[in-house]
C-alpha cells in the first residue's frame, strides 16, 4: 500500500520508544526483582532466589488472593446481572434515544474514580443517608455499620465498574439479529427458552468481555478497599501497597504484582477463546436463519 | 430489536433503577456541597461557603495547579505521539499484534502494577521524581485512548485525497497538514479531552511517582488523604467542581467525536 503514509513505521516509532522505556523496562524490572532477595537496608541485593514466588504461595497471601478474588467475583456477578437487563433495557428503547441513554449509562465512568468511591463514604456511614432513611421510616435500633466491610467495597466497585460491564453487553445485544429470535419463536420456542437458548449464548462474548474487564481491575484493586474497605482488611492491590511503601520488601511486592499480571494475562487469553468459540457459534446461527 | 408494548414498561423501569444507582450518590455530594451545615443529616440552607472556603485552602490551590500542569504537558505529548501512532498503525501494511497489545495493555494492566513498575524503574535510575514523572507516565495511559479514537476516524478516511494531493505535487508535509490534519482534527481534539480527563483524575500512579514531600502533590492526592479523615464538606464542593470539569470534558470529546459515532 504505497500510496499511504510513506513511513508507518517512523509514525509509530516515538509513542513505541516511550511505551518500551517507560512501561514495557519498567515491568521486565519489576519482573527481574521478584527474584531477588530484600537487601538489609531496604533496597535489594543481587542474590537470586525463588523464595518472594514461593512467599506468594504462602498460606497468609494465599488466603488474601482468595478473598480478593472472591470479592472481585461477586462484584462480577453483580454486576453483570444489573447490566444485562439495564443493557437490554437500553436496546429497547426508540432507536434515537439509544445513544444518550448509552452516553449518560457511561459518563460517570469518566468521573473521578476517588470522588465516586467516596461518594458511597457519605451514604454507608454511621450517620450517613441510608442510616438516616431508616431512622425516618421508624427504624429504632444502633445505626447500621455498613462502611468498612465486604459489602461496601463489592457495592463500591460495582458502581465504579458498572458502565463499562453495560457498555461490553449492549454492544453485544444490539448486533443480535433478530431474524435469529422470530425463527425460535416460528419454531415453537417460548420466550424463556428463545432468551435462554439463543440470545444469552449469542451474547456470551459481550458478559465475557465486561466480566474479564471489571474481575480484571477488581482483583487488582487499591483504592476501593483503601477507602470503602476502612483498611480493615487487604486485598492483594494494598498488600503490594505495603511492600513497596511500608514494609519495604520490594522483591516480595514485585512477586505479588506478577502474580496480579499472570491472573489478567489468563484471564484475558479464556476470554479471547470464548470469543472466537462464540463467534463461530454466532456465524453458524446466522448462516442457518 | 423489536418493541412491544409489553415489554415497554418493565424496560423503563430498569432504566429509571439503573440511572437511579448511577446518578444519586453523586446527586447526594453535588447537593451536600451547597448544605450551609455540611453535615449530611439535615438541610439548613442553601449556600456556598464551602466553595469560598475551598478557595482559601493553600494546599488545594497548590494541588488544582499541579494537576494541571500535569494534565496539560501529558495531554499535548500523549496528542502528539498518539496521533502519529494511529496514523503509523492504520497505515502499515500488516496488522502486529505485539503492537497492539504494547499500545492497549495499559488500559488493563492494574493500575497499582503499573505504579510500582514506574517507581522500581525510577529509584533505579536514581531519577529525581516530581511532576515530570508524573507527567510521563500518565502519557503511557493517554496514548492509548488519544490513540484508539483517532484511529476510529481514521477508519473512515479516504486516503485516495491523500494520494491526490501528493499527485498534484503537495509534499508529504504539505498533504499531512492542509489534507489529513484538518480532517482528523475532530477526533484529534476529542481524544485530547479524554486524556486530559484521565490525567486530571488519575490517582496511583502519580501518587507511586511524585516522589516524596508535598510540592508535587496533585489534586487526585489531595483529595484521597482527605477522604482517609472523612467527611468534610469542603471536599463536596472540590468533588463537585471536579466532576463538573470531567463532564464538560466529556461531553465536549463526544460532540466533536459525533459525526464518526453516527457512521
Amino acid at each position: 500500500m504505497t500510496h499511504r503514509a510513506s513511513h508507518p513505521n517512523l509514525l509509530v516509532l516515538p509513542a513505541v520508544a516511550w511505551l518500551v522505556v517507560f512501561m514495557l523496562i519498567p515491568c521486565l524490572m519489576v519482573l527481574f526483582y521478584a527474584f531477588l532477595t530484600r537487601g538489609i537496608y531496604g533496597g535489594v541485593d543481587y542474590i537470586f532466589t525463588f523464595e518472594n514466588l514461593a512467599r506468594v504461595f504462602d498460606p497468609l497471601y494465599a488466603k488474601i488472593f482468595l478473598t480478593s478474588a472472591r470479592i472481585a467475583g461477586l462484584a462480577t456477578l453483580l454486576a453483570i446481572l444489573i447490566a444485562y437487563p439495564a443493557a437490554y433495557a437500553i436496546c429497547l428503547a426508540p432507536k434515537k434515544w439509544q445513544p444518550v441513554l448509552l452516553f449518560f449509562a457511561v459518563l460517570p465512568f469518566w468521573s473521578n474514580y476517588l470522588i465516586r468511591t467516596y461518594a458511597w463514604i457519605v451514604l454507608l456511614n454511621r450517620e450517613g443517608l441510608v442510616n438516616n432513611l431508616l431512622k425516618s421510616l421508624g427504624y429504632t435500633g444502633e445505626p447500621l455499620s455498613l462502611l468498612y466491610s465486604e459489602g461496601a467495597v463489592i457495592t463500591g466497585l460495582v458502581y465504579n465498574y458498572l458502565p463499562f460491564v453495560i457498555l461490553a453487553i449492549y454492544s453485544s445485544l444490539s448486533r443480535l439479529n433478530p431474524e435469529l429470535l422470530e425463527a425460535s419463536r416460528d419454531l415453537g420456542a417460548n420466550a424463556l427458552t428463545t432468551f435462554w437458548r439463543v440470545t444469552l449464548r449469542l451474547t456470551m462474548p459481550g458478559i465475557a468481555a465486561g466480566g474479564v474487564f471489571i474481575f480484571v481491575l477488581s482483583i487488582g484493586n487499591f483504592v476501593t478497599p483503601a477507602v470503602l474497605g476502612g483498611g480493615r482488611f487487604q486485598m492483594i492491590g494494598n498488600v503490594v501497597y505495603d511492600q513497596f511503601l511500608t514494609a519495604n520488601d520490594w522483591p516480595f511486592g514485585a512477586a505479588l504484582g506478577m502474580a496480579l499480571i499472570v491472573i489478567m494475562i489468563v484471564l484475558l487469553l479464556l476470554q479471547a477463546r470464548l470469543t472466537a468459540h462464540f463467534a463461530g457459534e454466532r456465524r453458524e446461527a446466522n448462516d442457518g436463519a | 430489536m423489536e418493541r412491544d408494548v409489553k415489554t415497554r414498561w418493565p424496560g423503563r423501569l430498569i432504566l429509571l433503577a439503573l440511572f437511579s444507582f448511577l446518578y444519586l450518590p453523586i446527586a447526594v455530594l453535588v447537593l451536600l456541597s451547597f448544605n450551609d451545615s455540611g453535615l449530611p443529616t439535615s438541610w439548613s440552607g442553601f449556600s456556598t461557603r464551602w466553595y469560598r472556603s475551598l478557595m482559601g485552602n493553600q494546599d488545594i490551590l497548590h494541588a488544582a495547579w499541579n494537576t494541571l500542569v500535569v494534565a496539560l504537558f501529558a495531554t499535548l505529548i500523549a496528542t502528539v505521539l498518539g496521533t502519529l501512532l494511529a496514523l503509523g498503525m492504520e497505515t502499515r501494511a500488516r496488522r502486529s499484534n505485539g503492537l497492539e497489545a504494547l499500545v492497549f495493555s495499559p488500559m488493563v494492566i492494574p493500575d497499582i502494577v503499573l505504579a510500582v513498575a514506574l517507581l522500581t524503574f525510577l529509584s533505579r535510575l536514581n531519577a529525581t521524581m516530581g511532576l515530570h514523572t508524573i507527567i510521563l507516565s500518565h502519557v503511557i495511559f493517554d496514548l492509548a485512548f488519544v490513540c484508539s479514537v483517532v484511529r476510529a476516524r481514521l477508519k473512515t478516511f479516504d486516503f485516495s485525497i491523500v494520494e491526490a494531493s501528493r499527485d498534484l505535487g503537495a509534499s508529504p508535509f504539505q498533504t499531512f497538514w492542509r489534507i489529513t490534519f484538518p480532517v482528523l482534527l475532530p477526533a484529534i481534539v476529542a481524544g485530547a479531552l479524554l486524556a486530559f480527563t484521565l490525567s486530571v483524575d488519575e490517582f496511583i500512579i502519580a501518587f507511586f511517582t511524585a516522589g516524596a514531600g508535598r510540592s508535587s502533590i496533585t489534586l487526585p492526592m489531595q483529595i484521597y488523604s482527605m477522604i482517609r479523615f472523612g467527611i468534610t464538606p469542603e471536599i463536596n464542593a472540590l468533588a463537585t467542581i471536579v466532576m463538573a470539569v470531567s463532564a464538560g470534558a466529556l461531553v465536549l470529546s463526544q460532540w466533536l467525536n459525533r459525526e464518526n459515532r453516527s457512521q
